[in-house]
């Protein structure tokens, strides 16, 4: 069973991104644990760690992912959970998208991608093996 | 990934939820892990928390943890939540009536989906508490939603078992099933402050004389307004109450007891009924009374009775 | 029912609805019938964006219930669908106000009066993430965010520098901020007292909206009943000292912008409407005394006939509501005047350049429907917020509508219209159809707590999604028309002056360094104290500005008091 943890890092309140795509990962058969809006990165580390979950799908359109991101990939690293996967996804200029795929977020999707692409990417990338 | 279950550090979420991870996934690497965390199990208090869907109780459980941090005890929750029939997944979002713990390491929550466990659902909570247990929480507070029969068997790992409605939901009471109003040590009436509520506790007032409480505890009833904290104060002492009365009683070790035997059996039929099944899926004799049966040759009964024949006679003494 | 009248030597006779009706007939079983054998049509079935059939074509028989005087009346009287003023644009242009907020006040006062001195006829300001939130911009939970989605305030001294050399009591002053409404209000009512402008002259708003946030935009702070309780305090003070001002934009754009149909947006805000004016009466305040303050704000989305067939049943609506269910007399308490966006989410992040098109269409259908004022969207929308060019190709655009294409000439050229006046009338229909429902759940408080709305919009949001990955929602350069080239035309995407978090910092810390802490300290005392009654939380917070307590301060004062708001989501 594959578990992702859909997480609103930031004041960022716009949440119609994150609930669509947990509806569409739910549909595909995944279990996803949202972390609920306004959460800090170490909050959503720490979530991510006790729900053990193969990747976290990070929603921000506030423009303030270059603050939020890197301080949540230091964290899982800190607790051991660098292999917990990290999309980010909402309003991420190009020139960010490589910056944070150097710092390691394995992958990075702008608003134009399709639930269909996020699911496919992490049946291919993440699953300990689907359902 | 092997754990060396003994060389496991009690300090480490990580691996908690690791584990738990395997548990779910794997019943027979949740058995070598429970069998290797056993002597340092038992020693935590189990609350379940159940109830149709919309009465509050993850807000409730929000409560509740609060004050058991103020009494410095560490606490583990597992919230159950159903999975979808269709796709099998699920979305999990009670944690989030649970975020103002986030920050706190006394506090561990972990979320479960329903699915298809391939030794039940009831199994893998049963055996999810345990590894809790092994890693030093005081409290464990299982939170599932429902009132049927899953629920009663999820709840059977409580030593406390609270059952929460609220009024308008149609007919509140009525939507509480005889089973786990059986089972119930705490009732609780949540957004008291609605209209409705008044009656919503009288009913219960009632129910509760109808069903029998198998031991001699007066089941209390607590009305709560969740979100404000109103009655949690009250909540939390009628649960510190069943857990005397259940010490001083000596029902708790009856409880426990009870509660181990079920577990046993359950266990060893989840394995038979597996054994059966795989038998009847390989060539044989059994295989080819069933299939007897299938094409109505041959009755039900018959046919059950002629494969557990064939299957060895039962041991005596 | 028609009469035939007897011809006049030459002319047709005057058809009868009957003889109309047997026309057509005659058309669709031959014409439509012939063209559509030899280029069918695109579709079995057409539907605006919320769902609502769309006939081939619309003709007298759909208006012939029309009572022009009951339905449409003369626009500044009841029930106001074809406008809320007599004269409309041929008097006053809708105000022109494209919004602006970025870095430091000082940042922002730049582009306002850049804004101002290219035609801009009224001011809107937006802020930051902390500042909306409530956090001051040292708090940790401000990290990242200053000064980026909008202007960081802190204290008064930032909302002086923002309006610095702003004549304040010429211009209205809009200010798009939610669950800490009530401190930029008081910041602002403190403001003008030091530059000695009479209060009666301060025109302008505050969104102020908190129900909308609790459904949609999700800005909160407090619980619900706090919540509600501040906008009333608000509401009740402005209405008592300012009698220019508007103290709250009832919002429908954020409902729309989290998923809504343009129905659910007309209904959702008219029932948050309600729920105000219930409470604010609760104080003993007459209708009639404050709902000639509340104005509103709706979105502009892409289904151009839909959306000016929702103001006009929006107004209509309202006009209905506050007569008949609250007793209103004043014509002003009736009329429904609002604020209007172009839609966001509607704008694209490929070929942005495209975003112009959509902008100038939206902006249209608003002022054919009659807005008071307008923030045409930049076509960068999608990408940053608004660079100088793209907010001034914007006010071009209102620019051009109002002085090149004359449709502001004369007043609701579409009423009478047979399309546009069905459409009006279903869209009403389906708004009381929605009110019902809220009103059977306790109202809109009530229908917010148990996530009546919520699951509404999530469910619709669902739905536009599926249509779009499917193609049946088409966008134009994304899902259709897809240039595998890119060919986007590169514009210039404003960008976030790093330095601001720190400067910010830096001006924050020298005014806490230079205030009273002790006057500030009493001055939270009486704040909180006042909430724990049933007082007015204006005029402390007012004695608290002034004595330069941060935002950030006088929320977490308030927090102390009233708890913080959990949601329960929904998907």
């Amino acid at each position: 069973m594959t578990r992702v943890l859909m997480a609103k890092v930031g004041l960022d309140g716009h949440d119609r991104g994150v609930k669509v795509v947990a509806r569409a990962l739910r549909d595909a058969g995944f279990e996803v644990v949202y972390t609920g809006l306004h959460r800090t990165p170490e909050e959503v580390a720490v979530a991510a760690v006790q729900e053990d979950v193969d990747v976290i799908g990070v929603s921000i359109l506030s423009g303030a992912h270059m603050a939020l991101v890197p301080p949540l990939l230091d964290e899982l690293r800190a607790n051991d959970a660098a292999d917990i996967k990290v999309l980010v996804g909402g309003v991420i200029p190009e020139a960010d998208r490589a910056k944070l795929r150097e710092l390691g977020a394995a992958a990075v999707f702008d608003q134009d991608a399709t639930t269909d692409a996020i699911v496919e990417w992490i049946r291919g990338n993440a699953g300990r093996g689907g359902r | 990934m092997t754990a060396r279950v003994d060389a496991i550090d009690p300090g480490s979420p990580r691996t908690l939820g690791r584990l738990i991870t395997r548990i779910e996934n794997d019943p027979g690497a949740a058995a070598e892990i429970v069998a290797g965390l056993w002597n340092r199990t038992g020693r935590a208090r189990r609350i379940g928390l159940t109830g149709p869907p919309g009465v509050g109780k993850s807000t409730l459980a929000d409560q509740l943890i609060t004050a058991a941090r103020g009494g410095g005890l560490r606490v583990a929750v597992i919230g159950v939540d159903p999975s979808s029939p269709f796709s099998g997944g699920a979305i999990l979002g009670d944690r989030v009536r649970m975020l103002r713990h986030s920050g706190d390491s006394g506090v561990y929550i972990r979320s479960m989906a329903a699915r298809a466990h391939l030794g039940g659902l009831a199994a893998a909570t049963r055996d999810v508490a345990y590894v809790m247990e092994a890693f030093a929480f005081d409290l464990v507070l299982v939170e599932t939603v429902g009132v049927g029969q899953s629920e009663v068997e999820i709840m059977g790992l409580a030593d406390t078992v609270v059952v929460a409605t609220a009024p308008g939901l149609g007919d509140a009471v009525q939507t509480l099933k005889a089973g786990i109003l059986e089972i119930a040590d705490v009732l609780v009436v949540n957004k008291a402050d609605r209209p409705g509520a008044r009656e919503t506790v009288m009913q219960l007032r009632e129910m509760r004389r109808l069903v029998p409480h198998h031991d001699a505890w007066d089941v209390p009833i607590v009305e709560t307004a969740a979100t404000t904290g109103t009655g949690t104060a009250e909540l939390w002492d009628a649960i510190r109450r069943h857990g005397e009365h259940l010490r001083t009683s000596g029902e708790l070790d009856a409880r426990r007891s009870r509660r181990a035997e079920r577990e046993v059996l359950d266990l060893v039929e989840t394995a038979l009924a597996s054994r059966v099944r795989a038998t009847l899926r390989h060539d044989g004799e059994p295989a080819e009374i069933l299939a007897e049966a299938k094409r109505r040759e041959t009755d039900p009964h018959s046919a059950a009775k002629a494969i557990l024949d064939r299957l060895g006679p039962p041991s005596r003494g | 029912m028609a009469t035939t009248r007897k011809p006049e030597a030459g002319l047709p006779a005057q058809a009868g609805p009957d003889h109309i009706a047997g026309a057509q007939a005659e058309w669709e079983a031959r014409d439509v019938r012939e063209a559509a054998e030899r280029a069918p049509e695109r579709s079995p079935q057409f539907e605006t964006l919320s769902g609502l059939p769309v006939k081939r074509l619309y003709g007298p028989a759909d208006t012939a219930g029309l009572e022009y005087l009951d339905a449409l009346g003369f626009p500044g009287r009841y029930p106001y669908t074809r406008g809320p003023y007599p004269t409309m644009y041929r008097s006053r242009p809708w105000t022109m106000r494209q919004i602006a907020g970025y870095g430091t006040g000082r940042d922002t006062n730049a582009r306002l009066k850049y804004l101002i001195a290219q035609g801009q006829t009224g001011i809107s300001v937006d802020f930051d993430m902390p500042t909306l939130m409530g956090y001051d911009s040292d708090d940790p939970r401000a990290r990242g965010e200053v000064g980026r989605e909008g202007v960081a305030v802190d204290t008064i001294e930032d909302l002086a520098d923002i309006l610095d050399g702003i004549d304040i009591g010429a211009i209205s002053v809009s200010m798009t901020i939610n669950p800490t409404a009530w401190v930029l209000f008081s910041m602002y009512v403190a403001l003008a007292e030091r530059r000695g402008v009479p209060p009666g002259s301060l025109s302008g708003t505050v969104q102020a909206d908190i129900l909308k946030e609790y459904i949609a935009q999700k800005e909160w702070i407090y619980p619900i009943p706090a919540g509600m309780r501040i906008v009333r305090d608000l509401i009740v003070h402005s209405v008592a000292h300012l009698a220019r001002y508007n103290p709250i934009n009832i919002s429908g754009y954020h409902i729309r912008e989290a998923g809504a149909t343009a129905v659910q947006e007309a209904a959702f805000t008219l029932a948050n409407g309600i729920a105000y004016v219930e409470e604010v009466r609760r104080t003993g305040l007459e209708v009639d005394a404050f709902a000639p303050r509340l104005a509103f704000y709706f979105i502009a989305e892409r289904d151009f006939f839909e959306e000016i067939a929702k103001f006009r049943a929006a107004r209509r609506v309202w006009a209905k509501i506050m007569r008949d269910r609250f007793g209103a007399r004043r014509p002003e308490s009736m009329r429904l005047r609002f604020h209007c966006q172009t839609a966001g989410s509607s704008l694209t992040a490929r070929e942005p350049i495209n975003n112009i098109a959509r902008t100038s269409l939206q902006a249209l259908s608003a002022v054919l429907g009659g807005a008071q004022s307008l923030h045409a969207n930049g076509m960068d929308e999608a990408l940053a917020i608004p660079s100088e060019l793209a907010m001034k190709v914007a006010l071009r655009t209102q620019q051009i509508i109002l002085d090149e294409t004359r449709v502001a000439s004369t007043i609701d050229p579409l009423g009478g219209g047979y399309f546009v006046e069905a459409l009006t009338d279903r869209v009403e229909a389906e708004i009381w159809a929605y009110l019902r429902r809220i009103d059977d759940l306790g109202g809109a408080v009530a229908a917010a707590e148990q996530n009546f709305f919520q699951t509404e919009i999530a469910d619709t949001a669902y739905r536009y999604h599926q249509q779009k990955e499917r193609g049946e929602l088409t966008v134009v350069g994304v899902n259709k028309y897809v240039d595998p080239s890119g060919g986007d035309v590169p514009i210039a995407l404003h960008e976030i002056d790093p330095g601001v978090e720190a400067e910010q910092g830096a001006r924050l810390a020298r005014v806490k360094r230079e205030r009273d802490a002790r006057e500030v300290a009493r001055r939270l005392a009486a704040l909180a104290e006042t909430a724990r009654g049933d007082g007015n939380l204006i005029p402390p917070t007012i004695e608290a500005v002034r004595a330069h307590a941060t935002l950030g301060e006088i929320v977490q004062a308030l927090r102390d008091v009233f708890g913080t708001y959990v949601e329960r989501p929904v998907f």
